[in-house]
């Protein structure tokens, strides 16, 4: 170790991997179906896209975590959102691409992507 | 990159219950079930909750798995990590609520802590580096290296009223300046971790935990005082903190923390460690010092002090492995942080080893001025089987018993020393009414008999005299003029032994003589031990009103000493009976008491 700096640098590179260990009663909580029918739709990639995500932008404020069946097989992989104010948002038929995307608009910027939802038709065919 | 971390404890304490076999299966399993890319197994150290053990800690939910076998483990990794839904029978049954899940920090065991010195016990990996530095670890030295003079670090730990941890509660900063100010051409670090107070396990759980925090002390220390080699004395019998002390060192060595030109400023520091054989007055600063030089551990007079004359006769610190732990944080928050917790002469936080008649048994840290029935009755739970409290036994055999009259007093250093105990190291043994004191005393002093080191005679021949006298009492041939001459030689020999070990042994006799002085008239003038615990001042007798002459109890007793036919009152032979008590936890009528 020959400076401080280095340190830091280390620090910085392996912060995220125990961020997950605290318990903050205001992280935006993602949850992933992943019941039988999730994981048949293909809700596995998704989480992984998350988790992902979340890691390389460092976002220490969200938890992504894993459910069982919401009870609409039909738009698995169903992903929800719940922010710390109590407000939810129901994505539906996920897929790890647009994953990413619900990352940067929704978690990052706080805009939620309404073609995604499970209010928009576009989705639902 | 993972989304679950499932944390198991590999603390002493679980690892005995076998969280080992927990950590295996899991892997297995998990590997099984394909999540390995994204479930991660982290053995940490002590998560403190003992009495609950082998504990488990699934992140990100926080469930709190609690008494985990490994045939629990495929419903963990099917049901939670697989499908997301939390095992509830398996959960600290106090995070239950209906339908709801309670965080660990609202528990009553959780809630009224104040992690400072175990704020990474049960947190990170103890054996990997990185995540000690993930949590800001290390930043303390950098920041000592190039930032602070030696004397502004003193002044820190001098302003933050940081006292040692080990048992007299010396300032820490005091130490230190003395060190700094004696001109030499080597100094050295010291560290005890010659934890040997019966029921005290807190330094082997730092040490366990989060050993890293030990060594960045160590070297702040050695920065301080100008020395740039340290020695950790840690007993043997505490293999696994010698394991990842060995890891940690050769981990911190292998980042450059460890050894030439630290942080590029020129600092070197180096620590080996010393393991002791398990000689309970080692942990006496002077004998630690001389069996680290090789030579038999027994004390020497002081002065001079370690500060002046220590470790190869060269200006040497010593400080206790809590001690230590608290250092770092009080450079990275500041002395006024840490100076406002706790009273006005105790800074801090304390730790304290809760064992005995209490029902949450394991590690706990609370802010000095907590009092003695918020840890006993809030955090510890409370007496198991609805017994009553009679007495809590801090500072291990150089320590008193505290009566229930004093619950309410706010523990600090200088409290306990006024009620006749003191801090020790932090064992707390709680007692119910079941507890017999003045076996209690002959206990401790058996075990200060056994571990005096003989160079003294006031130690060696005085608290041999007082075992025996206490003996005398326990077989109800003890008289009145013995408790007098007792508490006499308990003043010489508290005046007289050469170190700390003599010096407090008497404590357990004085303190139960000065709160429990009708039990040894009890025992002495009525030939009665009132808790029922002295064998040879009781009998165990069969009431005829209640005896149905069922005959369970004769074919219980392992010596034959109870007698009688079916359907008549039993008799029980005095001459016979061994006072084991078996047949009273047999008999389904409650007719047979001890008295």
């Amino acid at each position: 170790m020959k400076s401080l700096e280095e340190l830091k640098a280390i620090r910085d590179r392996v912060k995220n991997n125990v961020t997950l260990r605290k318990e903050d009663a205001d992280a935006i909580r993602v949850v992933v179906g992943m019941a039988t029918c999730g994981i048949a739709a293909g809700a596995r990639p998704v989480l992984a896209a998350f988790t992902e995500e979340v890691a390389k932008r460092g976002l220490t404020n969200v938890m992504v975590t894993q459910t069982g069946c919401i009870g609409i097989c039909q738009y698995e992989p169903v992903v929800e959102v719940f922010q710390p104010d109590g407000k939810k948002t129901t994505y539906v038929k996920m897929t790890a691409d647009k994953a990413a995307r619900v990352v940067t608009e929704h978690l990052v910027n706080g805009k939620v992507v309404e073609e995604y939802t499970i209010g928009s038709i576009s989705n639902l065919k | 990159m993972y989304r679950s971390h499932v944390l198991v404890c590999g603390g002493t304490g679980c690892s005995s219950s076998n969280s080992q076999q927990i950590i295996d299966a899991l892997e297995t399993e998990i590997a099984a079930a394909g999540l390995a890319d994204e479930v991660k197994v982290v053995k940490t150290g002590c998560f403190g909750l003992c009495a609950l053990g082998p504990i488990m800690i699934v992140y990100p939910e926080g469930s709190f798995y609690s008494e985990v076998k490994p045939s629990d483990v495929p419903e963990i990794v099917q049901e939670h990590l697989l499908k997301g839904r939390i095992v509830k029978r398996l959960l600290y049954k106090e995070t239950v609520q209906e339908n709801n899940v309670k965080s660990l920090n609202e528990t009553n065991f959780y809630a009224k802590q104040h992690r400072v010195a175990l704020r990474n016990c049960g947190v990170i990996n103890p054996e990997n580096i990185e995540e000690y530095i993930a949590v800001d670890g290390y930043q303390a030295l950098g920041k000592v290296l190039t930032e602070m003079t030696p004397q502004q670090v003193i002044d820190t730990i001098l302003a933050s009223g940081l006292r040692g941890r080990g048992g007299a509660g010396f300032p820490t900063g005091r130490k230190w300046s003395f060190a700094a100010a004696n001109q030499a051409d080597q100094k050295y670090v010291c560290c005890n971790a010659d934890e040997g107070d019966p029921g005290a396990f807190m330094d082997r759980s730092v040490l366990e935990g989060d050993p890293h925090v030990v060594l960045e002390a160590m070297a702040i220390a050695g920065y301080a005082i100008g020395a740039s080699q340290g020695y950790i004395y840690v007993r043997a019998e505490y293999p696994i903190a010698v394991h990842r002390l060995q890891i940690a060192i050769k981990q911190a060595r292998e980042y450059g923390l460890l050894g030439k030109d630290i942080f590029g400023t020129g600092f070197n520091f180096d620590i080996d460690l010393r393991l002791g054989a398990g000689a309970f007055v080692c942990g006496e600063e002077t004998a630690l010092m001389t069996s680290i030089e090789g030579h038999r551990g027994e004390p020497r007079p002081r002065p001079p002090f370690p500060a002046v004359k220590g470790l190869f006769q060269k200006p040497t610190i010593l400080n206790n492995v809590e001690t230590y732990a608290n250092v770092p944080q009080i450079i990275l928050k500041g002395a006024d942080w840490f100076a406002s917790m706790g009273t006005e002469k105790s800074k801090g936080t304390k730790v304290f080893a809760l064992g005995g008649k209490i029902k949450n048994t394991g590690l706990v840290e609370v802010p000095m001025g907590t009092t003695l029935r918020e840890i006993v009755e809030e955090i510890g739970g409370g007496i198991p089987n609805g017994k009553k409290f009679k007495a809590a036994q801090t500072g291990g055999p150089s320590g008193g018993c505290i009566p229930a009259e004093h619950l309410d007093v706010p523990i600090d250093y200088d409290n306990l020393i006024a009620i006749g105990s003191m801090m020790g190291s932090g064992g707390l043994i709680v007692m119910d009414e079941d507890t017999c004191m003045v076996d209690i005393a002959k206990f401790f002093l058996e075990f200060t008999v056994d571990e005096s080191c003989g160079k003294c005679t006031p130690c060696r021949i005085g608290t041999k005299r007082l075992y025996e006298m206490l003996d005398k009492i326990t077989r109800g041939e003890g008289t009145l003029e013995d408790l007098d001459k007792m508490e006499e030689l308990c003043y010489y020999i508290k005046n007289n032994a050469l170190c700390g070990l003599g010096q407090t042994a008497p404590n357990p006799v004085l303190s139960t003589l000065r709160y429990f002085r009708d039990e040894y008239v009890a025992h002495v003038v009525d030939k009665k031990c009132p808790a029922g615990v002295c064998k040879h001042l009781m009998q165990v007798t069969i009431l005829t009103d209640k005896c149905k002459g069922c005959t369970l109890c004769a074919r219980t007793c392992p010596v034959g000493a109870i007698e009688g036919s079916v359907k008549v009152p039993h008799v029980v032979n005095q001459a016979k009976c061994i006072k084991c008590g078996a047949c009273i936890e047999k008999c389904k009528f409650g007719a047979i008491v001890k008295k």
